[in-house]
């Protein structure tokens, strides 16, 4: 990123205004790059959530385009986070939880019985509002950890290793301590090791729930770079309560709203639109403040 | 605004007392009471068995532990000449079997915690838990009788198919071809016994390994044994070592249930599928009946040994499972 | 971009919640057939080869089944796959052999013990017969009554001391806190047989020279101290500390607020922590075999000579080695079992109430 972009975007932060947040969305410039490891991206078809009786959310369908940054937005217990759950199979860990819908992964669906989910796990990776590497290895083993668990092979371990803490911003931080606890490191730091152990089984997709919330402005500065640079080779999407991150680093952002009955997806839309001119009056109130 | 600086003086702490109501003084000394009375027991127990069994202690020596006897002689009044007693080969045999019963135990427990832990549904969870609950309650006499009419036979059988297949390993020969009563089957019962302690505290242990590790071993793609190899086991290995110390304590003390199924000879015996065995709370047990006065003295140094040993292992599963697992139990 | 209008809430009702991950029609008849198959191939190979009995067919099915779905996992999805399908069979092996015990037991006690439960069984006592004559003859009735009377006078004795210590934990939290646990922890582990013999030494030899029911409580109480005071520590605990804050807020004492607010709000709990100390101690044996002694006829006075027990019966009649003895000896086991279950599960009826908030 150019300091011309860095710079403009500190002058904008003093305002919420939504045209404020779309010049900032329209101020990013990202090249969209299809290579085939990107996949085709990731489709979710009228999902539904349940959590025992409580119908939890409703028929949200988005297409998330491959090499794209989406941004999921919306207020508290809307349902965010349990849908970004849907899409990768975790929603089933909840003993009471049911789902509907589909989610298309390379053209099938991932809920499908013939399905090997922890394959799905693989291609759709997750990174977790608070870092959580494994304690009871090195750093080094952590980052390598998700090729042990699914029992995957690599000819060059050292060069997957040093590829992904490039990738996740973290390399020259821990190139002389790969040996180190997996535990001796910051916050910020311990997030973008757990980027980096998502990155090394290679996933198509990366889901990310609140990655930022728990650090602090420096940290998430980093992490919003390394979102910018995966965005080239991946499909990402963020919930996000921050909505001026929503307008930094998201192609496409969606509004979540749960008017007491079950979450829904109102509104998506291109960043820079959702925010300059957004086409249902809830969208426009979240926007600019009136709630949430 | 001027910019002079206020300085602070920071004043000194005061000293905040409540002085107790009288009523209140006499709570604190009646609870205090209370809970010191524990450590007068296990005092006056230790102190106690150690008077009665000194002058034991003091004519073996070293001896009470090493040598393998017991035998003492009358004259014709009735009178003590002279004694011999020496433990070792109860000791041995009740380290023998705990030690066995603890390597059969253990998987079964780690396996079934982990069941109802990560595998089992909600109902089927419930029920084994107050079963399994259930059977920790039971009374060592029951397993005693059960162990000798229902497990023994099976016991032996088993023994035999052993010593058929492995008769060439040393632990498992039996020349004399007698299989009853062998510290093989009173391992089995205490193993039986001890099962339930050990899932028990395995299961809390388990059940508190860190969910957010849990759910970002799954998330990069693990099946589920994977995710208990890589999160559980590590969490979870000290606290599980700490339960299986605390099952072993407890085999240790065992008395009537290997009562009924040791054949109690005073001869050190490795081989663990021939009939003969040795136990130190059950050796108390056997030659309390018919014992004199003299002989009792013997009994009781015999139960200090047994109780300082217990309250070792015990001490040392306490400080594991403390430390690194739950709340432990 | 897309948007949502209330019409489409409606439609709502035709969407039903699903469980895709659940295993699959499919994929249940496909198990039920891998059992079917292994089970089969266990018999034969239990018929054709040396491997014989339970146990034999116990292992060759286990193998199979392990074989199989190990196999159906790898080839579908690969190697991970294939050691979580074995680890999933050796849990659920472990499992089994847990049960296999406690419902042996429970089986046994009842179809073993029942022909001997007549009306007399409880009112008569063994005085004027001997345990080799049939079970129609005699009973158990002074084994009841001295197991009450030793399980009441332990619990006198120790409920107090249990609840005191657990208090001093969780109220006073002094700096004997550490140790006291510790002692607890450490009381609970004394084996029952060196319970015994403290008491004996202590207090048989020197003073009293005979067998009493007061002697073997002494040795039940110290065995029952440690499951009280813990059990009664964590429904303490489980208080929330509002209470005794309102309590002192109002103006009250600590014993007065610990005594009228926080004692009656685990009520339900302390109960529970005294019935499972008593469980704990009905069935025990070895103490009371060195000092109730144990004796044939009903006798109510705890302080003189020796008293019968519910293990002493189902002890002396094991012993006695006869066909009618050990009948007799089944007899009591289950109404020992019994006694327990009803034990047990007045406890967990209790425990499940909620501690009031």
């Amino acid at each position: 990123m150019s300091t011309d972009d860095n710079g403009d975007k500190e002058n904008m932060e003093t305002k919420t205004t939504p045209s404020s947040l779309s010049s900032v969305a329209s101020s990013s410039k990202r090249k969209v790059v299809n290579t085939k490891a990107m996949g085709t991206g990731l489709e979710a078809r009228g999902v539904h959530a349940w959590f025992g009786k409580h119908h939890a959310l409703a028929d949200v369908s988005l297409d998330f385009a491959a090499g794209t940054v989406t941004a999921l937005i919306g207020p508290s217990g809307c349902g965010k986070s349990t849908f970004i759950r849907t899409l990768n199979r975790m929603h089933e860990f909840i003993p009471s939880a049911a789902m509907a819908g589909q989610v298309i992964l390379d053209g099938k669906d991932i809920y499908d019985p013939s399905v090997d989910v922890t394959k799905i796990r693989l291609q759709i990776g997750m990174v977790f509002q608070k870092p959580n590497p494994f304690p009871s290895m090195t750093i080094g083993e952590n980052v390598l950890s998700g090729l042990k668990l699914a029992q995957l092979k690599t000819e060059n371990k050292d060069d997957l290793l040093e590829e992904c803490l490039v990738k996740a911003g973290l390399w020259n931080e821990v190139k002389d301590r790969l040996n180190a606890h997996g535990g001796s490191l910051s916050g910020g730091q311990q997030q973008r090791l757990c980027i980096a152990r998502s990155l090394a089984v290679r996933p198509q997709v990366l889901l990310m729930d609140e990655p930022c919330s728990a650090l602090d402005p420096g940290s998430t500065l980093r992490i919003e770079e390394t979102i910018e640079e995966l965005s080239s080779s991946m499909t990402i999407v963020i919930v996000t309560h921050n909505m001026q991150q929503a307008a930094r680093v998201s192609d496409y952002t969606a509004f979540f709203l749960s008017d007491g009955g079950p979450g829904q997806m109102i509104e998506m839309a291109p960043t820079n639109e959702i925010f300059a001119r957004p086409r249902d009056k809830r969208t426009e109130n979240y926007v600019t403040g009136r709630f949430g | 605004m001027s910019t002079t600086e206020t300085t602070y003086v920071i004043p000194e702490k005061r000293e905040l007392t409540t002085k107790p109501r009288f009523s209140d003084k006499v709570f604190r000394g009646v609870v205090t009471g209370g809970g010191l009375s524990s450590l007068l027991i296990l005092g006056l127990i230790f102190g106690f068995l150690l008077y009665q069994g000194f002058d034991i202690l003091k004519s073996q020596g070293f001896d009470f532990i090493t040598t393998s006897r017991w035998d003492i002689a009358y004259d014709e009044a009735g009178n003590v000449l002279s004694s011999d007693f020496g433990l070792s080969s109860m000791l041995i045999g009740t380290i023998l079997c705990s030690f066995i019963a603890v390597l059969i135990a253990v998987p079964i427990s780690v396996a079934t915690a982990l069941y109802l832990t990560f595998y089992a549904p909600q109902w089927i969870k419930k029920s084994m838990v107050t079963i399994i609950d259930l059977m920790a309650a039971f009374p060592s006499i029951l397993f005693g009788i059960w162990a000798y009419f229902i497990l023994m036979p099976s016991g032996v059988y088993w023994a035999k198919l052993i010593n058929h297949y492995l008769g060439f390993i040393p632990l498992f020969e039996n020349k004399d071809r007698y299989f009853q009563g062998s510290p093989f089957i009173a391992s089995l019962i205490l193993a039986v016994m001890i099962i339930p302690i050990i899932t028990s505290i395995s299961r809390e242990i388990f059940s508190q390994a860190p969910l957010d590790r849990i759910q970002a071993a799954y998330a990069l793609g693990a099946t589920r044994w994977a995710m208990i190899k890589a999160v559980v086991i590590p969490h979870g290995r000290n606290g599980v070592i700490g339960g299986a110390m605390l099952g072993l304590g407890r085999a240790m003390g065992e008395t009537v249930a290997v009562y009924t199924v040791l054949n109690i000879v005073f001869a050190i015996n490795w081989k663990i599928l021939f009939g003969v065995g040795g136990n130190v709370a059950s050796l108390i047990l056997t030659k309390f009946g018919e014992a004199s006065a003299y002989e009792i003295k013997g009994l009781m140094a015999a139960g200090l040994v047994l109780f300082v040993l217990t309250l070792m292992v015990n001490f040392a599963s306490d400080q594991l499972v403390r430390r690194f697992g739950g709340s432990g139990k | 971009m897309t948007m949502k209008t209330d019409t489409q809430a409606k439609t709502y009702q035709n969407v039903q919640p699903k469980r895709p991950w659940q295993a699959s029609v499919k994929d249940r008849v496909t198990t039920a057939i891998v059992l079917a198959i292994a089970i089969i191939s266990a018999t034969l190979l239990v018929k054709v080869t040396g491997l014989s009995g339970k146990l034999g067919f116990f292992f060759a099915f286990v193998l199979i089944f392990v074989a199989l779905t190990s196999g159906r996992q790898y080839r579908r999805f690969g190697s991970a796959s294939a050691k979580d399908a074995l680890v999933n069979t050796l849990v659920a092996a472990g499992t089994f052999l847990t049960l296999i015990p406690i419902t042996s037991i429970i089986f046994e006690v009842f179809s073993k013990g029942y022909k001997g439960i007549y009306l007399g069984l409880f009112t008569s006592d063994m005085s004027l017969n001997s345990p080799n004559d049939p079970a129609n003859v005699g009973g158990l009735g002074h084994a009841i009554i001295g197991t009450l009377i030793l399980v009441a006078i332990a619990l006198v004795i120790s409920v107090p001391i249990g609840i005191l210590t657990a208090l001093y934990l969780t109220e006073i939290k002094g700096r004997f806190s550490q140790p006291i646990r510790f002692l607890v922890q450490a009381m609970s582990g004394v084996p029952s047989i060196v319970a015994g013999l403290f008491i004996l030494s202590a207090i048989l030899y020197p003073i009293t020279k005979q067998n009493s029911a007061l002697l073997g409580s002494l040795s039940l109480a110290i065995l029952m101290i440690p499951t009280v005071a813990r059990t009664s520590e964590e429904v303490l605990n489980l208080i929330p500390n509002d209470l005794r804050e309102a309590g002192v807020a109002l103006g009250g004492t600590q014993w007065r607020t610990v005594a009228m607010i926080v004692v009656p709000a685990a009520k339900s709990g302390l109960l529970t922590a005294v019935i499972l100390g008593v469980a704990r101690i009905a069935g025990e044996t070895a103490p009371i075999l060195l000092l109730a002694g144990g004796g044939d006829r009903f006798n109510f006075d705890p302080f003189n000579g020796p008293m019968g027990s519910l293990p002493y019966f189902i002890w002396n009649s094991f012993k006695s080695g006869t066909p009618e003895s050990i009948a007799r000896a089944w007899t009591g086991l289950l109404v020992l079992l019994v006694v327990l279950l009803f034990l047990f599960s007045a406890a967990r009826f209790l425990g499940n109430r909620k501690v009031g908030k």
